[in-house]
């Protein structure tokens, strides 16, 4: 039998470092590392500036996962572990890094990161992550006002979208655009349950839908059900989305549609968001004088 | 800040609002609830802020059936956790 080509699910793991800074430079070294569900992420700043970060898929073991993620992002920046004054856990697994002074929640630092982001107009912030989707509200410092967080299940998030990306064949970077390859909008698939929106999609593709008409359904239906989540908290502009989910512009754009408001761009990976909140409020409580 | 802990089925919306704006953080609430639901976590929203009650990790998922013993047949009474809280800073969405 010939070999799958490849693994459709898989997205990039890479570690990125400033090419104009130095640590040596910097008066306060911080970090934030989030450990999610699906991905982690170390992000090192100095004075909070972003210096080097590392964003890979999370192993079976979170302390590991903590180690590989910060020794990637150290790799090519030439300094050691030690030189970092404060380090944040957050995310899933936040209670689980072994190297870090203090656990702090991932919604706490995402309001943190997307201010951080898009900037301080953000008001209201989504973050949708590997296994969960979260609302937040916050002022134009970062500040949590309200938040509503839905961890019932896995439905419409970032793993649901891998699981979709190896059922089609296709690569889950192509997801997004390809959902707009179609003649017209497709009703939602009726559930965003993984286990069974797959079923559906499956029965789906039997009777003949074409791969890029399930796309557009799933992510519709994805979309509907984070729009239901604003529609609770309340809405208020400016509008940002972090996490992997951000970078699909298939569920992005569906969001947007519905929301009627479009969401702040940004260039820079909206998977560390979580992280670099962390690393900022590292660099806060140091200043504070509790690090 | 108003925390939502809860979530969204089939069947309704089972959300517990805690607004911590309105906490005085006397843990009242937590003391009178009958089946653990609520406890004093850290609160790490505001660093300098004391403990806030919050909905347990364990109980954030269920609490349509967890809390289906303390609801009310009728509308004058309420949950004893929103009945223990003097600065009304507890909420049902069921």
């Amino acid at each position: 039998m010939e070999k799958k080509e490849s693994e459709y699910w898989r997205w990039k793991e890479y570690a990125w470092k400033a090419p104009e800074l130095n640590w040596e430079d910097f008066e306060i070294i911080t970090a934030g590392v989030d450990i999610g569900s699906v991905s982690s992420q170390a992000v090192i700043m100095g004075d909070g500036e972003l210096y080097a970060y590392a964003n890979m898929r999370t192993g079976s073991d979170s302390p590991e996962s903590a180690r590989n993620a910060m020794d990637w992002a150290l790799k090519d920046t030439g300094m050691s572990l030690d030189k970092i004054r404060y380090v944040v856990g957050t995310g899933y697994g936040r209670v689980n890094v072994p190297f870090a002074n203090k656990a702090i929640t991932e919604i706490a630092c995402h309001a943190r990161g997307a201010n951080w982001m898009y900037g301080p107009s953000v008001r209201t912030v989504l973050d949708m992550g590997g296994q969960d989707c979260k609302a937040i509200r916050c002022d134009e410092r970062g500040k949590v006002t309200a938040f509503l967080m839905n961890d019932k299940c896995a439905a419409g998030t970032g793993r649901g979208m891998e699981v979709f990306a190896d059922l089609l064949g296709v690569h889950i970077q192509d997801i997004g655009e390809l959902s707009f390859d179609i003649d017209e909008e497709p009703p939602e698939v009726s559930s965003t349950c993984v286990v069974f929106a797959k079923a559906e999609a499956s029965q789906l593709l039997r009777e003949g839908w074409p791969k890029n008409k399930v796309i557009a359904a799933y992510c519709a239906a994805m979309a509907h059900r984070v729009f239901t989540l604003i529609e609770r908290l309340g809405m208020e502009k400016e509008f940002a989305i972090t996490g992997g989910i951000a970078k699909n512009v298939g569920v992005v754009k569906r969001i947007e549609r519905e929301l009627k408001i479009e969401a702040l761009k940004t260039e820079k990976d909206t998977q560390i968001a979580g992280a670099v909140g962390g690393a900022l409020f590292g660099k806060t409580l140091v200043e504070k004088g509790k690090g | 800040m108003k925390a939502n802990y809860g979530y969204k089925d089939g069947s309704g919306e089972y959300f517990i609002t805690i607004d911590t704006d309105k906490c005085n953080c006397c843990e009242e609430c937590v003391k009178v609830c009958p089946a653990g639901v609520l406890e004093m976590v850290a609160n790490d929203f505001d660093i300098e802020a004391d403990d806030m009650p919050a909905v347990t990790e364990k109980e954030r998922w269920k609490i349509k059936y967890t809390c289906a013993p303390c609801k009310p047949v009728d509308k004058e009474s309420t949950p004893p956790c929103m009945e223990a809280c003097k600065e009304d800073a507890i909420e049902h969405s069921w």
